[in-house]
């Protein structure tokens, strides 16, 4: 199986209130088509390296290589661009821009990456909201939807441009049981579709049905 | 960067907001349009003074200067002595110009030279019955005169050509007949310095809009006052001179005063407290225009500031999903720049209302000053001027916010 993602001696640092370590020498790497999830107590540092790998936080020391490409030291800008081709976030508090539909959600980043014509991104985005039930839906603005439902959007947004990888920050810690299974069940036919997709999680029953599971305490990684 | 997407998003922002984007443009909108009202009425005001000062007064005016300050002639010829001298008179020195007609003549075919007018101008009273009213009168060649002033535009009653048909005419000031109780056709007596009376028939009135000179002054044929004074038909004591150029006047009048001896005075000299007004009046009105448009670009500044503030969650959003810095400016210093243009546009054409009603607003300044109405400047380029700050004031205000916006960590705020 091909490796996306690498992560090598990964260290951080927080410096606010004073020097703590969070991160301890963490080493791992993704494999392609994986369904990992990161757990952990609160504070024990999954989402400070969520952040590290989704390439938002660059102040860390070690190096982390993704789809083929090194991207430690790299600009904002590269970055940005990396994102918007290679990753898709589905975050804790949903995150969709009120002001926009459902379906221009899902197509910004599309638009934005520019590879389909406007008319192209506006099919595929059909389609990816189709295939998470969301179709009906597609024109209501952002603000008119239940939590649930933005989630979904959400995780059709992370889709849009076919990333490398999914990263999900609690994607079910505002959900009640049943949208929780829904989301769920929307990751793992994903995963099975060969998409790779990493999400921390608290939630024991979520982690349960991964493909492979990292448990974290105290910065360091404690089970594989 | 993609500039359709920034548009996009711009755009359904502004439409989202559309009570803020209304505020945030009426900011804009006020601001202009006040500094266009502001600057078209305040430069009407100045561009009318200037022009009813200059109109009545000549660009250079050539004239002998009799002096009666002058050393005694023991005090010349023994400077070290003691010398005491007193009652010395002055030296009976005439006011005229020698060869006046001949320089006037000279002068007029020089390059650049509108019209001459030479005149004699004396002091006089009016005689209305047992009442003396003091004024002026000015002996000219009409046609020369209504060259270099227009008198036929500022005619009230009565024409020019009687004047030339009547050696005894007079033309005098609105103000000034409106005092004395008389009309085209009635006679007046008038006494010169020299104690000689003459009856002079009114054959018309004008008004230059200067009460100074409405109040004061009246015209009459050339050889009627020297024949008053009891002078030679040579003699004058006036040299009005216009210019095409009013520029050129200054550098013409010194090179008069070397060439014939006589002083000359240019309308800059002669207008100073006019043109040193009109300066503070200039300096006002673009401290107070700046003013206006700093306030609103103060303003704007603030809404945009507040918008970025209300959009830090979808900024951090739209950096995780790949947008980058100079696409979050562009987003931003895209609403900025519409509502400055809109704002702007929308202020010219109040500004532009404004100022229209102001110019038909009745403002009766008496006897003064010839006004009916406000006078207000309609130009170009104050409108340019307006929208060009207006523009520039709302981009400056929204770069800052935006580019405070693209600098947005994205972690920090996700995080929670």
């Amino acid at each position: 199986m091909e490796t996306v993602l690498k992560a090598v001696h990964l260290n951080k640092y927080f410096y606010d209130p004073e020097k703590f370590q969070v991160l301890k020498d963490v080493t791992f790497d993704v494999k392609k088509g994986e369904f990992l999830s990161i757990i952990g107590k609160s504070g024990c540092g999954k989402s400070t390296l969520l952040y590290l790998l989704s390439t938002m936080d660059t102040e860390y020391e070690g190096a982390i290589e993704m789809a083929e490409t090194p991207l430690t030291g790299r600009s904002q800008d590269y970055l940005s661009h990396f994102r918007n081709e290679h990753l898709g976030f589905v975050f804790q508090f949903h995150f969709l821009l009120p002001e926009f539909s459902a379906l221009q959600n899902v197509m910004l980043p599309g638009l934005k990456l520019g590879r389909y014509s406007e008319k192209e991104v506006e099919e595929r985005a059909m389609e990816k909201l189709r295939l998470i039930g969301m179709a009906d839906f597609a024109r209501k603005p952002a603000s008119k939807l239940s939590g649930g439902q933005q989630q979904r959007v959400a995780i059709a947004r992370a889709m849009i441009n076919d990333p490398t990888i999914i990263m999900g920050d609690e994607p079910t810690g505002n959900l009640d049981r049943a949208n929780t299974e829904n989301v769920f069940h929307i990751f793992k036919e994903l995963a099975g579709m060969g998409q790779t997709i990493i999400a921390v999680t608290h939630d024991p029953d979520f982690a349960a049905g991964c493909d492979r599971v990292i448990e974290m305490s105290d910065g360091m990684i404690i089970r594989q | 960067m993609n500039l359709h997407i920034a548009a996009e998003i711009a755009k359904t922002h502004l439409l989202a907001k559309k009570k803020q984007t209304l505020v945030a443009m009426l900011g804009v909108t006020f601001g202009i349009a006040m500094f266009i009202t502001m600057i078209s009425f305040m430069q009407g005001v100045n561009q009318f003074l200037e022009d009813s000062a200059l109109d009545a007064s000549p660009h250079v005016r050539m004239y002998n200067e009799v002096n009666t300050q002058r050393p005694g002639l023991i005090d010349e010829l023994n400077p070290k002595g003691f010398n005491v001298v007193y009652h010395q008179k002055p030296k009976d020195e005439l006011s005229r110009l020698k060869n006046g007609i001949t320089i006037a003549e000279r002068i007029e075919k020089e390059a650049g030279v509108l019209g001459v007018s030479f005149q004699l101008s004396t002091q006089v009273f009016f005689n209305n019955g047992p009442i003396q009213i003091s004024g002026t009168v000015a002996g000219v060649d009409i046609e020369r005169e209504n060259r270099l002033y227009n008198l036929n535009s500022r005619l009230k009653s009565g024409s020019l050509r009687t004047l030339q048909s009547n050696p005894d005419g007079l033309i005098m000031g609105a103000t000034l007949a409106r005092k004395l109780n008389v009309r085209v056709g009635d006679k007046v007596s008038v006494t010169t310095p020299l104690g000689t009376n003459r009856i002079l028939r009114v054959v018309g009135t004008f008004s230059f809009g200067i009460g100074t000179v409405d109040n004061i002054k009246s015209y009459a044929n050339i050889s009627t006052v020297q024949e008053m004074l009891q002078k030679d038909p040579g003699y004058i004591t006036d040299i009005h001179i216009k210019m095409n150029d009013p520029l050129q006047a200054i550098p013409f009048g010194k090179r008069l005063y070397a060439t014939y001896g006589y002083h000359t005075e240019d309308w800059a000299t002669a207008n100073q407290a006019i043109l040193a007004g009109e300066n503070i009046r200039n300096v006002m009105t673009f401290v107070v225009s700046f003013t206006l448009l700093v306030v609103a670009g103060f303003g704007i500044y603030n809404i945009m500031n507040m918008t970025v503030m209300n959009k830090i969650k979808d900024i951090a959003i739209l950096k995780a999903t790949g947008f980058d810095g100079k696409d979050i400016v562009a987003i931003f210093l895209l609403q900025a720049i519409f509502i400055g243009i809109s704002g702007g546009i929308l202020g010219l054409l109040i500004g532009f209302g404004l100022s229209y009603m102001l110019s038909i607003m009745p403002f009766d300044a008496g006897d003064v000053l010839s006004l009916k109405t406000f006078p207000v400047i309609f130009a170009a380029k104050y409108y340019l001027m307006g929208l060009g700050f207006g523009v520039t004031t709302t981009v400056l205000a929204g770069f800052f916010p935006s580019r405070k916006a693209s600098k947005v960590d994205p972690v920090a705020i996700l995080r929670g």
